[in-house]
């Protein structure tokens, strides 16, 4: 997921570059206007490929750092089918961030560069990524809130003016369903099974619920670049219009389950069907977003040691393939 | 650590036989073979498909968006193409 608009302040890249002419953009607007999908080679302003870039990229780190908090139950799974299932999520995972890079660079970026900011701690990624796993109910609260927020926020962007970014996301959402399906699964296994399995579960909802929200992002009226975003076509529904669509349909599934939100406010409104919330702690969002989450060390130490252990790989890789080369030439 | 990186190559599919192949995306890889196998685990983990091509996409050659509207005027003022442009007379069938 993961398509928070994380860096809201200080960011120039509204700005329109000044060799940009008044002409241009106004086709470029028109273009977006009568629905017809950007491609990579297509005239853009730099201020649209600035925003996609940095969505993009953040989007694709946040499925790569996504696998951690899961990987951390891989090996203790409750049974052979729970860990096959889990292993073919977090690889799914990892195919999405790849999607995502090629996405992004398609825009002028390469992996590498992308890579190299997340290793320096450049880049960010999803808030909900630093939170930790600390049961096996976790798992299946990760799968039902996290990636359901996930699908709430990617399948408007199905439909993003970019095409390769679209492309890549009608791809990733129709992988995500399984996602959701096989957290759920794991909930409805555990509330139908002893007290104590019960109270796991509502343990790890009571955990991941304010986190989950908050992973739509910023309240309307403090998101600088929403507008901007909308007007290009980038963004269909604003993150307090997401976030509400996911509340709504989330808490009869908690209902079911025979779980409460750990939220007092959270009762639907007779008059216009939804459900209230509570404040969301905007100060926990900016702390954990800012590197001061729980995991946010252990993450990024985590991906740099896979990163350097893969050295050797890349490295005989590379060599493997130059001899290739050189038989072939000979 | 090595500094290279490793070529792009796009990725096209086959997801049955009797389609031709499409174009799902693309990968980094060292090597060819190497690229089809990338290519198998990112695009086709779901069984999308039968048949893979992979191509350096130092190698495609593409038409310049830019260009577009000049590149493609040739075939614009030839409606006589399509068979809408034909008026066939009444009572004239299977034409």
């Amino acid at each position: 997921m993961y398509t928070q608009g994380l860096d809201q302040k200080g960011q120039p890249e509204g700005e329109r570059d000044a060799r940009e002419t008044p002409q241009q953009l106004a086709a470029f607007q028109r273009r977006i206007d009568a629905e017809e999908k950007i491609e990579a080679k297509d005239w853009m302003p730099e201020a649209y490929r600035r925003t996609l870039i940095r969505q993009i990229s953040q989007h694709a780190h946040s499925e790569i750092i996504g696998m951690q908090p899961e990987g951390n139950w891989l090996t203790r799974a409750p049974s052979l089918q729970r860990k096959a299932i889990l292993l073919a999520k977090i690889q799914d995972e990892a195919g999405h961030g790849l999607y995502l890079y090629s996405a992004a660079e398609t825009l002028g970026v390469s992996r590498e560069q992308m890579v190299a900011d997340l290793l320096a701690g450049k880049a960010k990624y999803s808030s909900i990524f630093n939170y930790p796993t600390l049961t096996w109910a976790d798992i299946g609260a990760v799968g039902w809130l996290v990636d359901g927020a996930a699908i709430m926020n990617q399948i408007p962007l199905c439909r993003c003016s970019y095409g390769p970014y679209s492309r890549a996301m009608v791809r990733i959402c129709k992988e995500e369903s399984f996602h959701q399906r096989q957290g759920y699964d794991i909930l409805v296994k555990l509330c139908a099974g002893t007290k104590a399995q019960k109270a796991m579960a509502q343990d790890a909802l009571n955990r991941w619920w304010w986190p989950s929200l908050m992973m739509f992002g910023p309240s309307d009226k403090d998101s600088m670049h929403s507008a901007q975003s909308m007007a290009w076509k980038i963004k269909r529904f604003s993150n307090d219009e997401l976030r509400q669509k996911f509340i709504d349909v989330t808490v009869p599934q908690a209902d079911f389950l025979g779980l409460k939100v750990p939220d007092e406010a959270c009762v639907v409104d007779d008059e216009t069907g939804h459900y209230a919330h509570g404040d969301i702690d905007w100060q926990e969002f900016i702390d954990v977003i800012s590197g001061n989450g729980p995991c946010n060390e252990q993450r990024l130490a985590n991906r740099r040691k896979a990163h350097d252990d893969g050295d050797w790989v890349r490295e005989a890789a590379h060599a493997y393939a130059g001899k290739i080369a050189a038989r072939a030439a000979a | 650590m090595t500094n290279k990186e490793w070529p792009l190559y796009e990725v096209f599919i086959r997801s049955k036989s009797g389609l031709s192949h499409r174009h799902a995306g693309s990968i980094h890889a060292a090597d060819d073979q190497l690229a089809l196998d990338a290519a198998r685990d990112t695009y086709t983990r779901r069984n999308e498909g039968v048949s893979i091509w992979v191509v350096r996409s130092s190698e495609i050659v593409a038409s310049d968006p830019a260009e577009t509207a000049a590149f493609f005027e040739p075939a614009a003022d030839k409606i006589y193409r399509h068979p809408t442009f034909y008026e066939m007379p009444e009572g004239v069938e299977n034409l």
